[in-house]
């Protein structure tokens, strides 16, 4: 019920949002009960996972273990099945975020800072960009990636990741610098400053808070991409998790799904913490509608 | 901000003596060209990103598609050029306007109507819910679509299985299941879709309620309008900004999908979910046939390049 405080003090809009409040008291119950069964419906793959994770019997169906268990984990934890890879994941995300937002917060400068004849058209480029479907673009890339001797290389597609989440960054990071006041440094260039100094020096650690964002933001899509890895990373001992996982699965005739889905847990709960870190930054409601709309 | 943005300096050797030379808005020092350069050059580094590796890439498929490249055998190395074969061979295949087919059901289906319905009905639904329900069902929603999508994949997997959850839950009320990855593998895909995707949609589409006033809808039940009416006649004409844009960025978001069906069906039985991200990777990895794999994407990044440029369109005049 969207009522703010300053709504509710005027006592004519209090008596009405009562009145509309006891009216819709059976259409909250129906809210209610279908959201509920909505919910049931999200919860029971998800559900799967958990149960399945403990369960030393675990089934492809979920259901209550008879016992509970850390075999699975255990199972896993080996550094060829799980450290490596999550190794990798790290390494490979890491590596990502770091270079998009470093390059995005290098490029949001000048597009934020200067208003020049080919802003727009850059900007509306690289939401072209960011149109563009990627997985369209893994074939080409692996021709690419053959003719460049990059295939195999944990650099090579670390660019590429980096290449491919640019786009979106360089669109929030700007969108956060534009909110830092250039008064600020005016100070800094009076000084004697260079526009880069104030950059690194006045304008970065204002908009910590928004770097934080794009990185976290960046390292996730990094962290759950499967397809890019699978098709540029041919080596086991360099794949990440999101790959190894899938080999994991297919190589056994018969799948141990309890470890399966004790691994994609460990794979899984970083981001997904990392995912409420930044929500909670951006307060309550995910700022992704408005990152996409610019 | 506009006030300051023109008088900027510029990095440089001479930059100090520029600097002194001229502050505020109307300042325009010397060696425009040399000033512009030094302005632009932070935007090398993405420039540079962006050219090698997005804008290669395309070029290299609509190159790549003119050739007979393969992953193994004298055509891995040297392809030569075979011209528009790729193509003639694509359209008289039967098994691509049938991955075209399956790729439009796959994205209408799940995407423009199944996330944006659902998406839409439970943001609804939650402004009228108890906070509980609200926040419990909202982090469950969003929890399937911040899972990498490996996991979320599997998930899925085990749900339409034979022997998983979903079958189970239909026999609990006496109904026979059936092999729903075997027998319907569109319809599980598609469900599987909307089970990871309709959170963005919600997230959208419950920004965009908050922004209607509550007043327009209030007036609207003083004179009597009904719950459907108002929907109609009110809520969806104020969000539909939100929803033009949702319907592109759901369409381009599905129109991508791979590892969800990859996982849970690896396009089978046959070719029966094989959208055009599945058939130009067996084509192209599984079958080595690369150039003819190239030609599908870049079929796809043409369709990919269309919707972006409507959705494009569609900012313009908000962004501007």
């Amino acid at each position: 019920m969207p009522v703010t405080v300053t709504e509710l003090k005027s006592p004519g809009a209090r008596r009405r949002w009562q009145l509309t409040s006891a009216r819709r008291a059976p259409a909250r119950m129906a809210s209610n009960t279908i959201l509920i069964l909505i919910g049931l419906c999200f919860l029971l793959p998800l559900g799967w996972l958990v149960l399945a994770s403990v369960d030393p019997a675990a089934t492809l169906a979920v259901r209550v273990p008879g016992q509970l268990s850390t075999e699975n984990f255990e199972a896993v934890l080996s550094a060829d099945r799980t450290f490596r890879p999550l190794w990798n994941s790290v390494v490979l995300s890491g590596g990502c975020a770091l270079i998009t937002v470093v390059v995005a917060i290098l490029a949001a400068y000048p597009l934020s800072r200067y208003r020049m004849r080919f802003n727009k058209p850059f900007m509306y480029g690289i939401l072209f960009g960011t149109g563009l479907p990627i997985t369209a673009m893994m074939v080409p890339v692996y021709g690419l990636f053959v003719r460049l001797n990059l295939l195999d290389s944990m650099t090579g597609t670390i660019f590429f990741l980096a290449a491919t989440s640019l786009p979106m960054a360089v669109w929030m990071t700007k969108n956060f610098m534009d909110s830092v006041p250039v008064s600020l440094e005016e100070a800094a260039w009076v000084d004697g400053a260079s526009s880069m100094r104030a950059l690194w020096a006045v304008v970065v650690p204002l908009m910590r808070p928004g770097i934080a964002v794009v990185f976290i933001f960046v390292f996730i899509q990094a962290w759950g991409n499967f397809f890019v890895p699978f098709v540029l990373l041919l080596s086991p001992d360099k794949q990440p998790a999101a790959v190894s996982i899938f080999t994991f699965f297919g190589q056994y005739g018969s799948v141990a799904y309890g470890q399966l889905a004790a691994f994609s847990l460990l794979y899984a709960v970083p981001v997904l913490m990392l995912y409420v870190l930044v929500s909670r930054v951006l307060g309550g409601s995910f700022a992704m509608g408005g990152a996409v709309k610019g | 901000m506009a006030v300051t943005r023109g008088a900027a300096p510029a990095a440089g050797p001479d930059q100090r003596s520029r600097r002194s030379r001229g502050r505020g808005p109307g300042a325009r020092p010397g060696h425009p060209f040399g000033r512009t350069f030094t302005r632009i050059l932070p935007l090398a580094p993405a420039v540079v990103l962006l050219g090698l590796f997005m804008a290669g890439p395309v070029v290299w498929s609509f190159y790549g598609s003119f050739t007979d490249a393969a992953l193994t055998g004298a055509a891995a190395r040297e392809s030569t050029w075979v011209g528009l074969d790729n193509y003639t061979g694509l359209f008289s295949d039967p098994n691509f306007p049938k991955s075209v087919w399956l790729t439009i059901v796959f994205v209408v289906a799940s995407a423009i109507v199944g996330q944006n319905i659902l998406g839409l009905a439970l943001a609804m639904l939650m402004r009228s819910a108890n906070r509980v329900v609200r926040s419990v069902v909202g982090t469950l929603v969003v929890t399937a679509w911040v899972l990498p999508e490996i996991v979320a994949a599997f998930a899925a997997y085990a749900f339409f299985h034979a022997d998983g959850t979903l079958n189970n839950v239909f026999g609990l009320v006496g109904l026979d299941g059936t092999n729903w990855l075997y027998d319907l593998p569109m319809l599980a895909v598609i469900l599987a879709n909307v089970w990871r995707g309709t959170a963005f949609s919600m997230m959208v589409y419950s920004a965009a309620l908050t922004a209607v006033p509550p007043d327009v809808t209030e007036a609207a039940t003083m004179d009597g309008a009904s719950g459907p009416k108002r929907l109609v006649y009110i809520t969806l004409p104020m969000i539909r900004r939100s929803i033009s844009t949702n319907f592109m960025l759901t369409t381009l978001q599905t129109l991508s999908v791979f590892t969800l069906i990859y996982v849970m069906t690896a396009g089978g039985p046959g070719t029966d979910s094989s959208t055009l991200p599945i058939l130009a990777y067996q084509e192209a990895f599984s079958f080595g046939r690369v150039g003819y794999g190239t030609a599908i994407a870049t079929i796809m990044l043409l369709i990919g390049a269309v919707f972006s440029v409507i959705y494009i369109r569609m900012l313009k005049p908000e962004v501007d």
